[in-house]
């Protein structure tokens, strides 16, 4: 695919894509059951609820108990979905994923609306830059983090065809849609966006479409950019990776989280140890956000389309 | 609730319930597992099973020892404490299938240890039961084992299907399954044990909310109100409380064990809690034991929670629960 064929018809939050595949996905599965903190609405699974009213658990404001409860409903051959914040869906309740979930590898899927900056006025108490990194540490997580509404409901209803643990991550703000609503979901297999040359710009979630705004800014300017979709953080593509780094020798890695610990270290990880090449990053600089608007947030943590630019010229120089 | 449930064996104890503490520690409990003229008609037993039972709880108990003294490490108290518990529950409550263990666990009873540092008791237990060979008792904590220090799913121990050691999280899981139960029109129980200590932790109390306003009344919880913890007693660390109260006002049918370390008067009671099922409510059983109950060095203290004992204790406990004709492992 061409770089200016990639176009947005329309903005829409990513969680309206969790809500929306979690109804249909009601509708396919008996099994599926879903639980949720008392966040009913801002995870949009008050679509699910009002259909299959049996089917779903209040739990209240307390998400461990929400974690250990869907690991007894995985026992009990369900597949429960539990939707709160990030921030409170990660490090609120990591032991009881851990030794609940993880450890004991119970098929539940934790879903996590609100991540990262975007979040916006709430401020950084909620606005978790963290949980990548701590989830994809988990032995036998599996970690994806989608781009736009559409790619999150096929997501949604990905995981559930998949036996094991997942934390899937998306977010509050509305965002640009521009992946095709028909396009099939796979867990671990990275997407080429645009086929470039001289560098390749693997990004996750909201910054999936920074990144493409960037390269085709850069595209104007002679610079061939490789844009690869990183959803599935865990298990990484590495084939994909490593067959783009080979031709292009530079990296960029955008994501909307933390540079510790995210999907910069984990692909940094894989090419230190195959193919060391320059990469820059992409991300927050060990720090905590704060309260603003979604997109003025992203330039003032570095995280804005000017900052993908420098880093692309940055990785180029370094060659 | 309040009065002690009656129990056909209860003269058995009333010269015990007369002795001072320390006078009662130091009673062998060879003596306790001698059954004379139990009324077996409350507990739906005949003698010559509920005599296997008090055989099985005394070797369960020589596990527990032996197991712990072969790698110097493990947690004999809460589990000598938990012993009649488990040995009831196991040898006489549960419909399960130990030959066929299947993770969902569909038309079975389930069973889930919160407090996984007393993993002693229901490995034993569970191997005396025919879930896995007892001679694999002999691995507990060893390398390789599928006997972790804390009961995991992880290494395939049929009988196990969470892993639980960080504690205050089993009473959750357990909730889940048994909503799980419920979805399925599937009308078997769901028992989950969990420490007194324990309940220090938040999740267990969100734990006792859920229960209640969902009516998840197909799950017993028994607790280990044995008083005990690691640094003290709960008094000393943190204090419970009124706990029959506590749990009475977050909704539960609370049920109180006066005698936990009575095989009749377990059974009695888990039975009972079976019936008191399905009428909206979840069942609590606040069953009072002795921490280390049997070797009488190790009664009634926290200092035996997760401690092993070294030769000349090992030798002093043995001497304390003689060989059964179940054999060693
Ligand atoms: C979350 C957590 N915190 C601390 C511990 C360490 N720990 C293990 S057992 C225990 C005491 C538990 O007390 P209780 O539930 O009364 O069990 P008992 O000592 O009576 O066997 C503690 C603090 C733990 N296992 N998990
Ligand atoms: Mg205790």
């Amino acid at each position: 695919m061409k770089l200016e064929d990639i176009v947005s018809s329309a903005t829409r939050a990513t969680r309206d894509g969790f809500g929306e595949g979690l109804l249909e996905l009601g509708k396919q599965n008996p099994k599926v059951v879903a639980l949720t903190a008392d966040l009913l609405e801002s995870l949009q699974m008050h679509h699910f609820k009002n259909a299959f009213p049996e089917r779903f658990f209040q739990v209240g404001i307390a998400e461990a108990n929400m974690i250990g409860i869907a690991a007894g409903l995985a026992i009990g051959g369900k597949i429960p979905f539990t939707g709160t914040f990030a921030n409170f869906s990660t490090g609120r309740v990591y032991d009881q994923i851990r030794q609940s979930v993880a450890y004991s590898h119970k098929n539940v899927k934790i879903c996590a609306s609100h991540a990262g900056l975007t979040l916006g006025e709430d401020g950084a108490t909620h606005q978790i830059l963290e949980d990548i990194g701590m989830m994809r540490m988990l032995p036998g997580m599996v970690v994806i983090n989608p781009c736009d509404a559409n790619q999150t409901k096929a997501a949604t209803m990905a995981i559930a065809d998949y036996y094991g643990p997942v934390y899937l991550r998306f977010g509050r703000p509305a965002w640009p849609v521009f992946t095709p609503a028909d396009q099939k979901f796979e867990i671990g297999k990275a997407l080429m966006l645009a086929e470039g040359s001289d560098v390749s710009i693997f990004a996750t979630g909201h910054l999936v479409w920074t990144a493409i705004e960037a390269a085709k800014e850069l595209a104007a300017e002679g610079i061939s950019c490789e844009v690869i979709n990183i959803h599935t953080i865990k298990p990484l593509d590495e084939t994909a990776i490593l067959d783009s780094v080979s031709k292009t020798k530079a990296v960029v890695v955008a994501e909307e989280h933390q540079r510790n610990g995210g999907l910069g270290d984990a692909i940094a990880n894989l090419l230190v140890h195959n193919l060391p090449v320059p990469i820059e990053y992409v991300g927050v600089k060990d720090s905590f956000g704060e309260s603003g608007k979604p997109v003025e947030l992203l330039e003032k943590y570095g995280l804005g389309k000017k900052d993908i630019l420098w880093a692309v010229k940055d990785a180029i120089e370094r060659k | 609730m309040g009065a002690a449930p009656k129990f056909g064996a209860a003269f058995l104890f009333k010269r015990l319930e007369i002795l001072p503490l320390p006078q009662l520690a130091s009673i062998p409990i060879i003596t306790l597992s001698t059954p004379i003229n139990f009324d077996f008609s409350t507990i739906s037993i005949n003698m010559a099973d509920f005599s296997k039972l008090t055989e099985m709880a005394q070797q369960v108990r020589r596990d527990i020892v032996r197991m712990v003294y072969n790698v110097q490490s493990g947690h004999p108290g809460g589990s000598l404490g938990c012993t009649e518990f488990f040995v009831a529950l196991y040898g006489n409550v549960l419909k399960h299938s130990p030959k066929s263990f299947k993770m969902e666990g569909k038309n079975q009873d389930l069973f889930f240890l919160s407090n996984g540092h007393i993993s002693p008791v229901w490995y034993s237990v569970l191997a005396r039961t025919g879930y896995f060979p007892v001679a694999e008792l002999n691995t507990f904590r060893k390398l390789n084992t599928r006997l972790q220090g804390h009961p995991t799913t992880h290494e395939g121990l049929p009988g196990i299907r969470v892993a639980s050691g960080s504690l205050g999280q089993g009473m959750s899981v357990a909730i889940g399954t048994a909503l799980a139960k419920k979805l399925d029109h599937d009308d078997r129980f769901v028992f989950c044990l969990t420490g007194d200590g324990e309940l220090q932790e938040g999740q267990c109390w969100e734990a006792l909310m859920f229960a209640a306003h969902h009516k998840v009344d197909n799950l017993i919880v028994t607790v280990d109100w044995n008083g005990q913890q690691i640094d003290g007693s709960n008094d000393q660390v943190l204090s419970l409380g009124n706990l029959p109260a506590k749990w009475k006002a977050f909704g539960w049918d609370v049920l109180i064990l006066e005698q936990g370390n009575n095989l009749e008067a377990v059974i009695t009671m888990l039975r009972k809690a079976k019936r008191r099922c399905g009428k909206g409510k979840p069942i609590a059983v606040l069953m009072k034991t002795d921490m280390g109950y049997g070797v009488d060095f190790m009664q009634g203290t926290h200092k035996w929670h997760g401690k092993a004992p070294n030769q000349e204790q090992f030798e002093l406990a043995m001497a304390q629960l003689p060989k059964t004709s179940l054999g060693d492992f």
